[in-house]
């Protein structure tokens, strides 16, 4: 089979991962809905899941995909954790801006 | 059979002790004292039982309940020795202990906690019984601790009165002092013999250690150690001044424990010890001149006091300094002839003295007594005979038990035997100064006390009885000639004591020592009798009276010298120690409380604030892992 990289170089795939890690940074430190947080973080984690593919693939090596698949269960699994807590504080507090969530403060 | 028979010796008074702890209140007054005296009359059987056994059969008996503690080389057993010098105290502690436990169930009636009363006693003559029997230090160690707390309940007994626990308290520390030599004599011999058995240290004594003297100055050290424990127990010089307290107790407990057992269990120690008081001489010195200077200052104590109880405890105390006299000199025979006369005497005393108080209605003052001859004839009559015993008048027991000390005294020192002369005539003086003032001339106290008063009903006065005769004839297991205790004891001393035939030297020493008695008691009779002298008032007494009056005022010597630093000393470590390492140790808390109050700033609460330092943390750790590289 053809390498794919031989079409599309390695370091597109670094540079996309890492905008796509940047927005999911950005998105984290400036949304203050909780849901929108959330999906950040899943941006982020999709970007090192790419990442793991692509430096799989160049080094011809199915341990990375191995490892993506953990994450993408163990990410499944948060967001499950996740948006049911989420529901919960919703319930409690009428809405889902972080800036509300303060009740834990010292 | 032996063995069960010894523990029934043993075991009788606690399970005595026992059921009057659990079931003696329901069982009532009677039942509960019946049950007490039994309990120890079956000892004192066993006593005899085993005393005529040794007779016939001249062979010591050795039982080991248990191994008890086996440490490296040291092996302890729980073993009983019943050989003739533990038979011989078995046989007058229970005896006299049966006697008092009889006079006790009528002169404790009155009192709600008899029960109690008889619980303390029963397990006192337990302790007591176990402290004699011991074959080793060790369980004669726990005893001597026993007797030294059923002494510390009963003296008190009557807990209400802040004065008696007070008394009851000082006792217990007084010998507690004293414990702590002991224990110390304990250790020590314990690691230069390798064992604790009597048998076994006097073999190591006798043969290893007279062959090749190792350690001279440590078992010095030893004996003298032993000998301090022997002081707080026996109340002698420095150690004295608990046991004229301790008559806070009941009457029949001064009788039992402060006069007549518990006080001569350092005696018993020293003479089951003679081996290796014998090694050591300058400790035996010790001895003689500590207990003949207890002799002296107690009885010039007693020539003044004014408690009928209070005279007979400041006689113990000087009869108790008699005898350490004799075994400072080696003569432990003639001291343990003097402990058993003096327990006949000195408990009739004390029981008669309970007597009196139980007539009067509690009244310890003898200003407030007199005339008492003719309404108690039978006290009158066994307390006389017990004074003439105690003042050493010809034939009564003590006569020849003091005689015989005041005699080996002579040949050994000259100044110890004036010293013991003079204990001796003031012995006469303030004993009879007591009778007289009890019981001759007018009565002195209400008259409502007058119209009350009568003879004890009999389980008083048999006791006394009793202990009367063997005051007159105790003498006579061991009159000079035939010497019965001191063959009879031989086997259990290490050195044999060569004794004299009488010879004129010994009717002379005999006469002087009569002639003080009765120069004392005509010293007595001229100014209580004739000149119909009454103690003055306390605040009235002035000068050298007053001093001795007030004790010389050790107490108040202890007092300034030992409690008040020490009460000064616990003072500042509770104003300012504690509250300076309070300050240290609250400080670590506060600290750590400040450290936290800071950190509960960074804890805003804030989502956003939290992502951010979270995703800064990150980055720094990429980048520094970056730089590292």
């Amino acid at each position: 089979m053809e390498n794919i990289l031989n079409q599309i170089g390695i370091e597109n795939y670094i540079f996309l991962s890492v905008l796509l890690f940047c927005i999911g940074v950005f998105g984290v430190l400036y949304r203050r809905n909780a849901i929108i947080v959330f999906m950040s973080i899943e941006i982020m984690l999709n970007a090192v899941n790419l990442l793991f593919v692509a430096f799989s693939t160049y080094w011809q090596d199915a341990k990375g995909e191995v490892f993506v698949f953990f994450s993408m269960a163990v990410a499944a699994a948060e967001v499950a954790v996740g948006l049911a807590i989420l529901v919960a504080v919703f319930r409690n507090i009428g809405s889902v801006d972080i800036s509300n969530l303060k009740n834990l403060k010292g | 059979m032996e063995n069960s028979l010894v523990l029934l010796l043993l075991l009788t008074p606690f399970v005595g002790f026992l059921f009057n702890v659990f079931f003696g209140k329901k069982a009532g007054k009677n039942i509960s004292g019946a049950i007490g005296t039994i309990a120890v009359v079956v000892s004192f059987a066993m006593s005899v039982y085993f005393f005529m056994q040794l007779n016939t059969s001249g062979k010591a008996i050795q039982v080991k309940l248990f191994d008890w503690i086996q440490l490296g080389n040291l092996k302890v057993d729980f073993g009983i020795l019943l050989d003739q010098l533990s038979l011989l105290w078995l046989l007058f502690v229970t005896g006299i202990g049966s006697l008092i436990h009889l006079y006790s169930i009528s002169y404790m009636h009155d009192d709600e906690n008899m029960h109690k009363f008889f619980a303390y006693l029963n397990l006192f003559v337990f302790f007591m019984i176990t402290l004699v029997v011991g074959s080793n230090l060790l369980v004669m160690f726990i005893g001597w601790e026993g007797v030294g707390l059923c002494s510390y309940l009963l003296i008190g007994f009557w807990y209400k009165n802040q004065d008696y626990n007070d008394a009851a308290k000082k006792a217990f520390i007084m010998n507690r002092i004293g414990d702590l030599g002991f224990l110390i004599g304990i250790f020590i011999l314990a690691s230069m013999c390798g064992s604790l058995d009597f048998i076994a240290m006097k073999t190591h004594f006798l043969s290893i250690y007279m062959n090749t003297p190792q350690n001279v100055f440590l078992t010095g050290i030893a004996a003298l150690c032993l000998f301090i424990g022997a002081t707080g127990k026996s109340a002698q010089l420095p150690l004295y001044t608990w046991l004229p307290d301790a008559m806070a107790g009941p009457t029949p407990v001064s009788a039992l424990i402060h006069a007549a057992t518990m006080v001569t269990a350092g005696i018993f120690m020293i003479t089951r010890m003679n081996f290796l008081f014998d090694l050591t001489h300058d400790v035996q010195h010790i001895i003689a001149v500590v207990g003949a200077i207890t002799a002296l200052v107690a009885a010039s104590i007693g020539l003044l006091q004014n408690d009928i109880k209070k005279v007979l405890a400041y006689s113990t105390v000087s009869q108790l300094g008699l005898m350490f006299l004799a075994l400072g000199m080696g003569a432990y025979t003639v001291a343990v002839f003097h402990v058993i006369t003096h327990a006949f005497f000195k408990a009739c005393l004390f029981l008669g003295s309970g007597s009196v108080i139980h007539a009067l209605h509690g009244e310890q003052d003898m200003r407030k007594m007199g005339g008492l001859r003719k309404v108690m004839p039978i006290t009158f009559a066994t307390m006389l005979i017990s004074t003439l015993a105690i003042a050493g008048i010809f034939p009564f027991a003590g006569f020849w038990s003091k005689d015989e000390i005041l005699m080996v005294a002579f040949e050994h020192n000259k100044v110890l035997w004036i010293v013991g002369s003079i204990a001796s005539i003031m012995t006469a003086f303030y004993m009879f100064r007591l009778m007289y003032l009890t019981f001759f001339r007018e009565f002195r106290g209400t008259e409502e006390q007058k119209h009350h008063l009568h003879e004890s009903p009999s389980l008083i006065t048999l006791p006394l009885i009793i202990l009367a005769a063997l005051a007159t004839v105790g003498g006579l297991i061991n009159l000079p000639g035939s010497n019965w205790l001191n063959h009879f004891l031989e086997p259990i001393l290490a050195t044999k004591h060569e004794h004299h035939a009488l010879g004129s030297q010994e009717y002379m020493l005999m006469a002087i020592a009569l002639t003080g008695a009765i120069i004392g008691i005509v010293w007595a009779y001229s100014k209580y009798i004739k000149q119909g002298f009454v103690p003055k008032e306390d605040s009235e007494i002035s000068g050298f009276s007053k001093t001795i009056y007030n004790k010389y005022y050790v107490d108040e010597f202890y007092t300034s010298l030992i409690v008040k630093p020490l009460n000064g000393l616990s003072n500042f470590f509770r104003t300012t120690l504690e509250p300076a390492l309070g300050k240290v140790v609250y400080g670590f808390g506060t600290v750590a409380n400040g450290i936290g109050n800071q950190g509960k700033k960074l804890q805003t609460g804030s989502i956003g604030l939290y992502l951010f330092a979270f995703v800064i943390g990150l980055l720094a750790i990429v980048s520094y892992l970056f730089l590292a590289q």
